[in-house]
C-alpha cells in the first residue's frame, strides 16, 4: 500500500520559476525494496521536472508493468499517470500524445517490459518519433517476477540462483541509435549529476528521447556475478559529465574550449557535454554507434548523451496535425453537419 | 419445359474469375436495378486471393424489399469455365443460364430443365478490340448488356451510370457504351427478350421503398462516416479483411472534411500500427487523454486486442472498436462472412469482464450506431464493440438515407474539468456518487492541483490509491456490474414486429424468433414464408448487449423461440442462456456457418424441420445445438 507524503513543506524551501517547491513534484512513498535503483531514478525525474519548471499537471506519466513501471506512483503526484499493460506502454503513449500534443510525456519502462515483451512496440515508437521521454530502468532482470534473466542481461552474467546467462544481451541504446532515435542517452541510477541534466534535456527535446538507465536490483541482481550490480556498473562506467541549461537561464559561463560541446535544443535550451579526451560528437550516428560498441567490447559502459538530432520531425509534425489539441476540438470543428450528409447521400443514389 | 416466371423477384448470380475486372461491371448491373427503384442487394462472394480463383456476385431482387439472401439461383451468368459445372448444377429447375459460347458447351453441362443463352463474348471482343486488356475488361460489360436485354433493364440508366462513373473521360464512356450495346443487341437479335422473369420500373416494388430516397452503400463506409460525425479524431488500426475499408473510408472523408481551414493542417490522426495490440493501445491512450478514438478489426485482431480490452474495462477507459466479423483464423475463410465473434467479444479478456456490444443490421445502423458508440463509450467509460460482419461491411445494401440532426451534441459522459473539480465537494476517481456505477473521470492537464490520479487495473480503492484489499476489489467489481446494469437503459432497445396475420394457424404453440445483424433480413423473409405455411412467428431483433429486459419477457411469452445466427455454436443463444433466467430448451438454434450469408429458404427449412419433428410437444428440446 502506498500512501501520500505529508503535504507540509518548510516555508524556506527553494522555489522554481513557477513558484513550485521540489515537494510539489513528490509522489507517494515508494514501496520498492530499500536501495532499489529505481527510486534514485524517480528522485532524478522529480528534480529534473522541478529544475526545468514544468507545471506538474502538464506532465503525463505512462508505464508498462514491472517494479520499474510502478515508479510513476512515486514521483509527480499532481500528474496523471497510467500503469498500462506489460510491454505496451509505447502504444498508449502514442495515442495519448496524439490526443494532446501540449503535454510533456514521460514513459517509464523496465528491461523486461521494453527488451522482451515490448520490443516490437519500442522499435515502432522510435520509428514514429513520438515526442516523449522514454526511460528504461535497466536492471538486467525481471524484478517483479522475482529475478529471472532479462534480455539485457550480459553474456556470462550469473543470476542469483547461480545460472550463467548463455545469451548476448540486447543493448537498448545501440538499438535506439540504429533505429534512428533522435535523442539517445545512457546513465546510471546512482549518478545524479549526469542523470538529472540528461532527463531535463530529454524533456526539452521535441522528439523521441530515449534514456537507458542502469538501475541495479538490490534484491535479485546486486552481486558480483551480475553485470548490472552497483559495483560492476561503477567499475565499468565511462561517464561524460553533463549539464543542462534551460532557455530561461542566461548562459553565463562558457566552458574551456576543447573540453565542452554545447548542443542547442529546439526550445533554445542547451546541453553541455564535458568530455576532453576524444571530442565526442553527439551529431554523428555512426560514430556514436562505434563508440558505444568499442566501449562495450572493452567491458566499459559509455554513458552520457550518446546521440542527438535536435532538428528532428516528430509524429505530430509528420502527421501534419493542426496545432489545437485533438482532444479539445468542439463539435462544430469535428462534425460536418446535415448538409454535407445530404450531399453524401446524393452521391450514393 | 416450365420456366420460372415473375417480375422484380429473383436471384441472379455472376460467376467470374478473381482479378478479371468483373466487379465494376457487376456493380453497374446492380446499380441500374437500384436506379429503376427496385429493391436490390448485391453480394460479392470472393476468395482470399488477388487473382485467378473463382468469385461470384449474387444479386437479389425483391419487390417486397427483402435484402438478405433468399437461396437458390434463377439466372446464372457464367464466364468462368473453372466453376461452370457447379454453376450449371446450382440453377433452379426452370431457370436460365447465360454463358460464353465462343466454345460450344460440353455435353455434360447440358441440363434439359433450364434454358441456355450462349453469347460468344470472347469472340465478339477479340474481333472488336485490339488489345488483350480491353478484350478482357469489356467482355464483362458485354455480358451486362446482354443481361440488360434479357431482364429489361432500361438502357438509358446504364448509360447514365457509365457517365457518372467515368465523368470527364469521354473515350472510356464511349468504349463502355459500345460494349454494352454489343451485348444488348446480340441478345435482342438472338433471344426472346425479355425473359419470363424480368424487371419493371414502378412495377410491384414495395411502395415504402419507392417513395423514399434510398441509397446504396456498404456498412464499412457508413461506419466510417459515423466515426467522422461522431467526432473521432484518432484512428489506429492494422490491415485485415474485411475491416480495412472502414479506415480507408474514414481517411478519405477526413481528408475532405477535417482539414483545419486556417492552417490547412489536420484535425485527425490516423496511425497504421505495427499490430492490433498497438492499434488498440493507441486508442486506449488517446481516449484516456480525452480524444474520441477508434480501431477497426476482424476476428484474429480481436483476439490480439483482448488484453487491452480487459485493461480498458477495469481501468474504465472508453474504447470504440469496430469488429467486421469473418470466418475463423487467418487461414480460416478470411473473405467469408460470419457472426462468430459474439462470445469472444462479449466476454473479451481476463478476469470477470463483460463488454458492451452493438449489432447493426443495415448501413444506416452502422452509421447511427457508430456515432452512438462514441457517446456510449464515454458515458459508460468502457469499450463499446460494433459487431458488423463482412456481408454488411463490404457489400452494398439498399438503405434509407443517412440522417443527421444538427442539434446533436457529443455526450462526453462524466468528465470533471477544472471548474467542475473546484466545485466538487469530494472527488475520487472511482467514487460512485450517483449510484449508477459510473464515476467522474478527469483528463490529464486539466487542473493545477486537483484531479490527478494513477490509472491502473483493479488493485485500487475508490480514491484510485493502490490497494490489494479484498474488500476494495469486491466493491469495485460490484460497482462495475452495477454500471453494466445501467448500460441496459443506454444501449439501443431491440426491435419487435407484429406477426404476419395467419387465418388458420397450424399450431397452438406460441412461436418466436430472435436474430441480429445480417441474419435479420433473411429471417424476416423466412418468417413470411412460415406465415404462408400457416405458422405465425413473432420476431425480436436484438440490437445490443447487455440485453434489454424485454428480451427476457419475449422469451417467457413464447413456447418455442428460434435463435437465428451465423456461427456453429449458437453463440448468441449461449449468451442469452448465460445472461437470462430462462430454460435453455426453449431456445432452438437455427444456424448457418458455411461462410456464405444465411438464406431465407434455409431458415424456413430448418424451422419446418424443427416443427415437423416434434409438433406439439416440441418444447422439450435439446439444450445443445444439434
Ligand atoms: C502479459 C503479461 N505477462 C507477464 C506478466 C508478468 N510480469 C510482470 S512484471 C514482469 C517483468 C518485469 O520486468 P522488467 O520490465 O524488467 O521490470 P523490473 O521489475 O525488473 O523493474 C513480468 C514478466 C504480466 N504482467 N503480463
Ligand atoms: S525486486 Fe529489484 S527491481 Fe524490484 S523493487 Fe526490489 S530491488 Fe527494485
Ligand atoms: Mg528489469
Amino acid at each position: 500500500m502506498s500512501y501520500i507524503k505529508p503535504k507540509f513543506q518548510h516555508p524556506n524551501m527553494p522555489k522554481n520559476a513557477l513558484g513550485y517547491t521540489v515537494g510539489d513534484y513528490n509522489g507517494a512513498i515508494s514501496t520498492l525494496c530499500a536501495g532499489c535503483g529505481h527510486d534514485s531514478i524517480s528522485a532524478a525525474i522529480r528534480n529534473a521536472c522541478f529544475l526545468s519548471s514544468i507545471p506538474p499537471h502538464r506532465i503525463a506519466k505512462l508505464s508498462g508493468i514491472g517494479c520499474s513501471s510502478k515508479m510513476p506512483t512515486y514521483f509527480l503526484g499532481r500528474s496523471h499517470g497510467f500503469n498500462s499493460v506489460h510491454g505496451r506502454m509505447p502504444s498508449v503513449a502514442t495515442g495519448a500524445s496524439l490526443a494532446n500534443r501540449e503535454l510533456t510525456y514521460i514513459g517509464i519502462s523496465g528491461d523486461g517490459d521494453t527488451a522482451s515483451i515490448g520490443m516490437g512496440q519500442f522499435i515502432h515508437l522510435i520509428r514514429r518519433n513520438v515526442n516523449m521521454t522514454y526511460i528504461v530502468a535497466n536492471n538486467g532482470c525481471y524484478g517483479l517476477t522475482k529475478g529471472q534473466d532479462s534480455a539485457t542481461a550480459d553474456l556470462g552474467a550469473v543470476s542469483k540462483a547461480g545460472n550463467v546467462n548463455p545469451f548476448d544481451g540486447i543493448d537498448l541504446a545501440s538499438l535506439a541509435i540504429l533505429q534512428g532515435a533522435s535523442f539517445v542517452g545512457r546513465s546510471f541510477s546512482g549518478d545524479k549529476e549526469q542523470l538529472e541534466p540528461l532527463i531535463r534535456a530529454a524533456m526539452a527535446h521535441k522528439g523521441f528521447a530515449f534514456i537507458d538507465v542502469v538501475s541495479p536490483c538490490v534484491t535479485f541482481n546486486n552481486h558480483s556475478g551480475s553485470g548490472k550490480s552497483y559495483a560492476e556498473t561503477r567499475k565499468a562506467l565511462d561517464a561524460m559529465p553533463l549539464d543542462f541549461v534551460p532557455m530561461r537561464e542566461e548562459i553565463r559561463t562558457q566552458y574551456e574550449p576543447g573540453t565542452t560541446q554545447g548542443v542547442t535544443l529546439h526550445d533554445g535550451s542547451v546541453i553541455h557535454l564535458h568530455k576532453a579526451s576524444n571530442g565526442y560528437k553527439t551529431d554523428d550516428r555512426n560514430a556514436a554507434l562505434l563508440s558505444v560498441q568499442e566501449a562495450r567490447d572493452e567491458g566499459r559502459l559509455l554513458t552520457g548523451l550518446l546521440y542527438l538530432d535536435p532538428n528532428t520531425q516528430n509524429l505530430a509534425q509528420n502527421l501534419k496535425l493542426a496545432s489545437k489539441p485533438l482532444n479539445s476540438l468542439s463539435k462544430d470543428e469535428l462534425c460536418p453537419g446535415s448538409r454535407m450528409l445530404d450531399s453524401i447521400n446524393q452521391g450514393l443514389r | 419445359m416450365k420456366q420460372i416466371k415473375g417480375v422484380n423477384d429473383f436471384v441472379v448470380k455472376f460467376a467470374n474469375v478473381n482479378g478479371s475486372g468483373s466487379a465494376s461491371a457487376n456493380h453497374l448491373f446492380a446499380k441500374a436495378i437500384f436506379r429503376m427503384g427496385i429493391p436490390v442487394s448485391p453480394r460479392n462472394i470472393f476468395p482470399s486471393n488477388i487473382q485467378g480463383l473463382p468469385t461470384w456476385y449474387e444479386v437479389r431482387v425483391s419487390a417486397k424489399g427483402y435484402l438478405g439472401r433468399r437461396g437458390g439461383v434463377d439466372i446464372m451468368c457464367c464466364v468462368n469455365p473453372q466453376s461452370m459445372e457447379a454453376d450449371v448444377a446450382s440453377v433452379e429447375p426452370g431457370g436460365y443460364f447465360l454463358y460464353d459460347s465462343t466454345k460450344p458447351l460440353a455435353p455434360h453441362l447440358q441440363r434439359d430443365d433450364i434454358s441456355y443463352f450462349g453469347v460468344p463474348l470472347t469472340e465478339m471482343c477479340m474481333r472488336e478490340y485490339p488489345n488483350p486488356r480491353l478484350q478482357q475488361l469489356l467482355k464483362n460489360v458485354v455480358y451486362v448488356g446482354a443481361m440488360a436485354a434479357l431482364l429489361d433493364i432500361k438502357f438509358s440508366i446504364l448509360k447514365d451510370l457509365l457517365g457518372d462513373q467515368f465523368k470527364g473521360k469521354e473515350k472510356l464512356i464511349s468504349s463502355n457504351v459500345h460494349a454494352l450495346e454489343m451485348g444488348y443487341h446480340y441478345a435482342m437479335d438472338h433471344f426472346k427478350c425479355p425473359l419470363p422473369i424480368h424487371l419493371k420500373a414502378g412495377g410491384n416494388a414495395a411502395p415504402h421503398i419507392q417513395e423514399s430516397e434510398h441509397i446504396l452503400m456498404n456498412g464499412n463506409t457508413a461506419a466510417a462516416l459515423g466515426a467522422i460525425y461522431g467526432g473521432a479524431t484518432v484512428a489506429a488500426w492494422y490491415p485485415i479483411t474485411p475491416s480495412t475499408s472502414v479506415v480507408d473510408a474514414f481517411a478519405q472523408y477526413a481528408e475532405r472534411m477535417r482539414i483545419d481551414p486556417g492552417s490547412g493542417k489536420k484535425n485527425f490522426a490516423i496511425v497504421q500500427a505495427e499490430d492490433e495490440l498497438a492499434a488498440i493501445g493507441m486508442v486506449v491512450g488517446a481516449s484516456w487523454n480525452g480524444a474520441r478514438a477508434f480501431t477497426a478489426t476482424s476476428g484474429p485482431g480481436l483476439s490480439l486486442m483482448s488484453e487491452f480490452l480487459g485493461l480498458a474495462y477495469f481501468a474504465e477507459v472508453p474504447v470504440v472498436l469496430i469488429d467486421v466479423q469473418r470466418s475463423g483464423p487467418s487461414t480460416g475463410m478470411p473473405t467469408r462472412s460470419q457472426q462468430s465473434d459474439i462470445l469472444a467479444a462479449a466476454y473479451a479478456s481476463h478476469g470477470d469482464t463483460k463488454q458492451v456490444l452493438l449489432f447493426p443490421a443495415t448501413p444506416r445502423e452502422c452509421f447511427d450506431m457508430t456515432v452512438q458508440a462514441f457517446d456510449l463509450a464515454e458515458q459508460l467509460q468502457t469499450p463499446v464493440i460494433l459487431m458488423s460482419d463482412l456481408d454488411l461491411g463490404m457489400n452494398d445494401w439498399m438503405s434509407p438515407p443517412l440522417e443527421w440532426d444538427d442539434s446533436y451534441q457529443m455526450d462526453r459522459g462524466k468528465v470533471l474539468d477544472a471548474e467542475g473539480l473546484d466545485k466538487a465537494a469530494r472527488w475520487g476517481r472511482y467514487l460512485d456518487v450517483d449510484g449508477d456505477g459510473i464515476c467522474y473521470r478527469t483528463l490529464p492537464g486539466a487542473h493545477p492541483d486537483k484531479g490527478a490520479y494513477f490509472t491502473r487495473g483493479s488493485s485500487k480503492n475508490e480514491m484510485a490509491v493502490y490497494s490489494e484489499s479484498g474488500e476494495d476489489y469486491v466493491q469495485n467489481m460490484d460497482r462495475l456490474l452495477r454500471k453494466f446494469e445501467t448500460a441496459k437503459s443506454y444501449v439501443p432497445a431491440p426491435k419487435t414486429h407484429d406477426p404476419i396475420p395467419v387465418s388458420k394457424p397450424k399450431t397452438k404453440l406460441k412461436l418466436g424468433a430472435l436474430f441480429f445483424g445480417t441474419s435479420a433480413s433473411p429471417a424476416y423473409e423466412a418468417v413470411e414464408m412460415m406465415a404462408e405455411d400457416g405458422y405465425p412467428i413473432d420476431t425480436m431483433r436484438i440490437r445490443a448487449f447487455p440485453f434489454h429486459e424485454s428480451l427476457d419477457a419475449f422469451i417467457h411469452a413464447h413456447d418455442l423461440v428460434f435463435v437465428i445466427e451465423q456461427n456453429r455454436d449458437g453463440q448468441m443463444r449461449r449468451l442469452i442462456i448465460n445472461e437470462c433466467e430462462i430454460p435453455p430448451g426453449k431456445l432452438r438454434p437455427i444456424l448457418n456457418y458455411s461462410g456464405t450469408p444465411i438464406t431465407a429458404r434455409s431458415i424456413a427449412d430448418e424451422i419446418r424441420n424443427a416443427l415437423g419433428a416434434k409438433s406439439a410437444e416440441v418444447v422439450a428440446l435439446h439444450s445443445e445445438p444439434v
